[in-house]
């Protein structure tokens, strides 16, 4: 558990990172703040020929209001900060990331691992990226052709795969439009670990009525997965336990998720269900 | 006050809390070299060849060893007495022709450091041909999968016990309960992982080594053997360790390859084993299946216990032999009253990493078996749990009791016990009739929360002897060296507390050497919970005599007569004249040659004891446990557990609550999270620490205990009994017991560990069957 032998660098600008990428070419990674490139690197299961060292890149560690009522979090924001989150005006719209945040691995693990680090990464059950897909943020990258800002939509490709270019590095994530309503569960079987199955939601409620909603799941696909089929269900019906259970069932009937040694295909299914009503209830203001 | 029975921190802990402490991966010698080991990619293979040369050209790789090379080599010896044949079945150090596991050692390199080691390591180029694998005991033995095993029979032993007429029993009962269940393949992973460093001295061809545990005077005969150097070439040193659990320490591979490459180059080798091979490469444990019935009478009395398991023993019979099965048979009564007993166990080989003893080895196994059995006979005979358990247990009177059995070389005599008295008593301090009371309440609401017990008998203090020697210097200073040795178990403390009170020296100043063969060059080891009861016997009759020499030369030196004569606060004093007293370092002083003062002693001030002793002491107690199952996760959460323990006499009651606690933790991590399971192909799935699950601090429950001194052993001269492994043992039964005492279908639970996908499988099973019952009446009426 010794990783392959590579050439280390830091970078002091994100504009110095990208040159230094761009210059040491396709096999050379960026590392933030270690918590998922070093395992890997350690079983050689990865084996970049060069780290570029971003962590001590000035400016990108922040929480702050976005274009008015948005979110937008600097890239190297270690994932206690987003826990620790405490400005009002930022929780009204957001709290759904700081009550999410104690899902990410452990203390240890939430001090040193960073925003933009679990986005790039791309696993499929990281809360982050869940909550990405769900409240359509945009990925902000700096490349050698410069600045894009790609839709989460586009952004998770598959396992570990994003739409990232080797070349490109993530300086921010931006949450366009608060989600008062928006909830995440998930299921473990210690904490700390990556969830065996998470859901999250957003409600939008009117007079007892669901106007609209979001369903994303986690761990049951290689991106994180969106299920229109239950978030139809959800539309126009009395919101209540009734309407959140058929929700539950219809992700479960839609989802194809692998069987491993955490569970069977049909664990994860059930587990499905009951994530995507636990968090619907959440997110419907029933549990705090 | 005597320090016997004293609370007290670890007295190891002045250095490891300060960060004084020396582990293995502490010693760096001048020029070492690092090993790193090629393990088999396949579970079953034969190897066409080995390539060797690209990783020898690389820069800082100072030599490569395959199979071939040491040819000459022996297997792996069975430390432990066998009457079975086991030679065949034995593991060679490195694989020549094929390798029967993924993680079986093939080649091992030897580099400047541990980084060049592994990047040479994959430049080693192995052909191989896959071949059928074998990973499922029963079936393996079933169907006679000898021949896919090449050569290797796929039973490799069978072993049974018993006595009484079974058949008798069984034929005039007037019920009978026959149950299946298995139990998970798990181990102790101790968090340091295993390590060696060897120094060779060509000058006076002396081997010195660092990192042996547990065993270290066994593992020094064995390596004496194998490399063909006399014993008193070979020093083992002392060194902290992080954990052990009974596979840490025992004579692998890896003890072999170090010291002999070590003397081989002329230069130190060091190896430093890594998580991933860890997980792989270490003694696994547990995995069995048991078939076991119980025959009753018409007032619910066991009238026979007969038992079959299947045990799946990996690729390899390893230093244990077939010891936990032996165990798992010859435990298996409990502490019962079972006058017709016969267990049967085949030791079937497969292609997975071979197994050890781990904490408690056949006793969680058959504490399981058992108590399930007698949860699911409750059941069905429609009569309490805890009240069928009275009816059986042994009482007082009847103790001891000698069972028709034997294990480890020595006959199962129930020592001294109150079974009963121990139960009334944890059901009490726990408040268990308050648990249940709790659990229907919150079963009303709906909610799924229950109950359980898991009654065991334990065995501790094997024999057959262990060494001690005490030493006091002129200065004053005591010294204890026990052929023991330190897995983090806190043995320096309690042998320091039982020499204090022979020597009335406050246990603090005591120092304790383990695992020093040249100051002890005899010792048995650590293991079977024997540290403190035979290994602290033996410092117990080493410090008294060192204490009565110490009265015998003050004689002369106090000019008074030994009746006069008391030991206290390190000086001897004359009983009545106060200011007339010699100081042990005084003593020390005058017991060396010429002082005159101690005419026809030897010279210095301290003794070397053995303690022997033939049978084993048998502590017990019992599990209690209340969970609460999430149906809709079929997550398990322990909301209270207890531990009530007999242990004769607890030296250090905070060290014994210690063990209590951590022995919990791990046999609820078999009980519920770890498993090292295999794919169809024989490839590990619990490789990394994120599949196989160790409970950390935040799934152990709060363990209260209570801690027994009703039962003192006859067998030693403190009463003492061991303390190590009673906290795994009951886990298994008295968690699945609670889980299906919540769920409220006794006998639903077929295996450990219990998972949440397995619970809610069993949920949708009864849902189902519910839906088609209630089907079924609708139709009807
Ligand atoms: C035991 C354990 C448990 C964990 N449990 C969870 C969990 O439950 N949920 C969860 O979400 N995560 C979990 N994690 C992962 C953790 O959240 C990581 O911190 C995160 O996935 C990666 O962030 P990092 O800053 O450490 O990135 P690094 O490990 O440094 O990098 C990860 C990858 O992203 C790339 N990268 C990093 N930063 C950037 C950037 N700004 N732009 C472009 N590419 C970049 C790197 O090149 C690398 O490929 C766990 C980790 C461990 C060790």
């Amino acid at each position: 558990m010794k990783p392959a032998a590579f050439e280390y660098r830091r970078a002091t600008a994100v504009e110095d990172a990208v040159d230094q990428l761009t210059e040491l070419g396709d096999e050379a990674k960026l590392l933030a703040g270690g918590q998922s490139l070093v395992p890997m690197m350690n079983f050689r299961l990865v084996r970049p020929s060069a780290l570029v060292d971003v962590a001590g890149i000035p400016d990108l560690q922040y929480l702050e209001p976005h274009d008015g009522r948005g979110l937008k979090i600097g890239a190297l924001t270690p994932h206690r900060w987003v826990e620790e989150m405490e400005d009002p005006e930022l929780l009204e719209g957001f709290s759904v990331l700081k009550r999410a945040a104690r899902w990410v691995g452990h203390y240890p693990i939430r001090t040193l691992g960073t925003f933009g680090g679990s986005i790039a990464h791309g696993d499929p059950s990281a809360e982050w990226c869940l909550l990405a897909a769900l409240l359509d943020a945009e990925v902000v990258a700096v490349g050698s052709g410069g600045e894009r800002v790609i839709p989460a939509s586009d952004f998770f490709h598959g396992f570990f795969m994003t739409a990232l270019e080797p070349d490109e590095m993530i300086v921010e994530v931006r949450f366009p439009q608060p989600a008062p309503n928006a909830a995440l569960q998930e299921f473990a079987r210690r904490a700390g670990d990556y969830a065996i199955v998470a859901a999250a939601v957003t409600l939008d409620m009117e007079d007892g009525k669901c106007r609209s909603a979001r369903v994303v799941l986690g761990g049951v696909a290689d991106v994180p997965l969106r299920v229109p089929e239950a978030e139809r269900v959800l539309e126009g019906a009395d919101v209540g336990r009734e309407a959140f259970e058929e929700a539950g069932r219809e992700a479960a009937k839609v989802v194809d998720p692998p069987s491993d040694v955490q569970g069977t295909s049909e664990y994860r299914r059930d587990l499905s269900a009951v994530m995507v009503r636990r968090a619907l209830e959440e997110a419907a203001g029933d549990v705090g | 006050m005597s320090a016997v029975g004293r609370r007290m921190g670890r007295l190891e802990d002045r250095r490891l809390l300060r960060g004084l402490g020396h582990f293995v991966d502490d010693v760096n010698r001048v020029g070492q070299l690092w090993m790193r080991v090629f393990r088999s990619p396949h579970a079953h293979a034969r190897i066409t060849s080995v390539q060797t040369d690209e990783a020898l050209a690389l820069p800082g790789v100072e030599a490569v060893l395959t199979g071939e090379d040491i040819a000459w080599a022996r297997p792996i010896p069975v430390r432990t007495r066998t009457k079975h044949q086991l030679d065949n079945f034995l593991q060679p150090v490195l694989a020549r022709d094929r390798v029967r596991y993924v993680g079986e050692p093939i080649a091992v390199v030897l580099a400047e450091d541990p980084y060049l080691a592994e990047d040479a390591v994959e430049l080693i180029r192995v052909e191989y041909e896959e071949l059928p694998v074998v990973l499922d005991a029963r079936s393996a033995i079933e169907a006679d999968d000898s021949r896919s095993l090449d050569g290797f029979e796929s039973e490799a032993a069978t072993l049974s016990m018993g006595y009484g007429d079974v058949e008798e029993a069984f034929r005039s009962a007037a019920h009978v309960v026959e149950i299946e269940v298995k139990i998970g393949r798990h181990s102790g992973v101790p968090l340091e992982t295993r390590g060696l460093v060897a120094d060779y001295d060509a000058g006076s061809d002396h081997l010195t080594i660092w990192g042996a545990t547990k065993v270290p005077h066994f593992n020094r005969r064995v390596l004496s053997q194998m490399l063909g150097m006399p014993l008193n070439r070979i020093s083992m040193k002392k060194s902290d360790a992080g954990g052990g659990f009974g596979v840490r320490g025992e004579f692998y591979p890896e003890d072999f390859l170090v010291p002999y490459l070590a003397r081989e180059t002329g230069r130190p080798v060091k190896w430093i084993e890594d998580r991933a091979e860890n997980l792989v490469a270490a003694n696994h444990s547990r995995e069995q299946v048991h078939r076991i019935s119980a025959a009753f009478d018409e007032e619910h009395r066991l009238l026979g216990l007969h038992d079959e398991v299947w045990q799946d023993n990996g690729a390899y019979i390893r230093t244990h032999g077939v010891i936990v099965p032996d165990l798992t048979l010859a435990m298996l009564p409990g502490p019962y009253r079972v006058p017709a007993y016969e267990g049967v166990a085949h030791v079937a080989l497969t292609n997975k990493t071979p197994c050890g003893t781990y904490r408690g080895p056949g006793r969680y196994e058959s504490t399981f078996a058992r108590e399930h059995l007698l949860d699911v006979a409750a059941a069905r005979l429609g009569i309490d749990r805890l009240e069928l358990r009275r009816i059986n247990l042994l009482e007082t009177s009847e103790l001891p009791h000698t069972r028709p059995l034997s294990t480890l070389g020595t006959d199962v005599v129930l020592d001294a016990g109150d079974y009963e008295g121990l139960l009334d008593k944890a059901l009490d301090r726990s408040g268990f009739d308050g648990w249940e009371k709790e659990a229907r309440e919150l079963r009303a609401e709906g909610r799924l929360v229950g109950t359980g017990v898991g009654y065991f008998l334990e065995k501790s203090g094997t024999g057959p002897y262990e060494e001690a020697i005490v030493e006091v210097d002129p200065t004053g200073s005591v010294r204890v060296i026990t052929g023991g040795a330190s897995l983090g178990q806190g043995i320096e403390t309690v042998l320091a507390q039982i020499a204090a009170d022979q020597l009335s020296v406050p246990p603090e100043e005591i120092e304790v050497v383990h695992t020093e063969t040249d100051l002890l060059p005899d010792g048995v080891g650590s293991w079977a919970s024997r540290s403190t009861v035979v290994g602290g016997s033996a410092v117990m009759l080493a410090a008294k005599a060192t204490a009565e020499k110490a009265l015998r030369v003050a004689t002369t030196m106090l000019e008074a007569a030994t009746e006069d004569l008391r030991l206290e606060s390190a000086r001897v004093r004359v009983d009545g004249s106060p200011d007339k007293s010699v100081s042990l370092g005084e003593i020390a002083a005058a017991c060396e040659p010429h002082s005159g003062l101690a005419e026809g002693e030897e010279s210095g001030l301290g003794a070397r004891r053995t303690f022997s002793v033939d049978h084993m002491t048998y502590p017990y107690g019992v599990h209690l446990a209340q969970v609460e199952v999430d149906p809709e996760t079929g997550g398990v959460e322990i909301r209270r557990y207890f531990v009530a323990y007999e242990v004769g006499r607890a030296v250090n009651p905070t060290l014994v609550e210690g063990q209590l606690v951590g022995g919990a933790a791990q046999g609820l991590g078999g009980a519920l999270l770890e498993e090292f399971r295999y794919d169809d192909s024989g490839q590990p799935l619990a490789a990394t620490f994120i599949d196989y699950m160790e409970p950390t601090a935040a799934e152990v429950p709060r363990v209260e205990t209570l801690i027994c001194e009703d039962a003192p052993s006859p067998d030693n001269p403190l009463g003492l009994k061991g303390a190590g492994e009673g906290g795994t043992v009951g886990c298994g039964a008295a968690v699945v017991s609670a889980v299906e005492d919540a769920l409220g279908m006794p006998g639903s639970i077929k295996a450990l560990p219990v998972s949440p996908s397995k619970i809610r499988a069993l949920l949708r099973e009864s849902d189902r069957a519910g839906s088609t019952a209630a089907e079924a009446a609708s139709f009807s009426s």
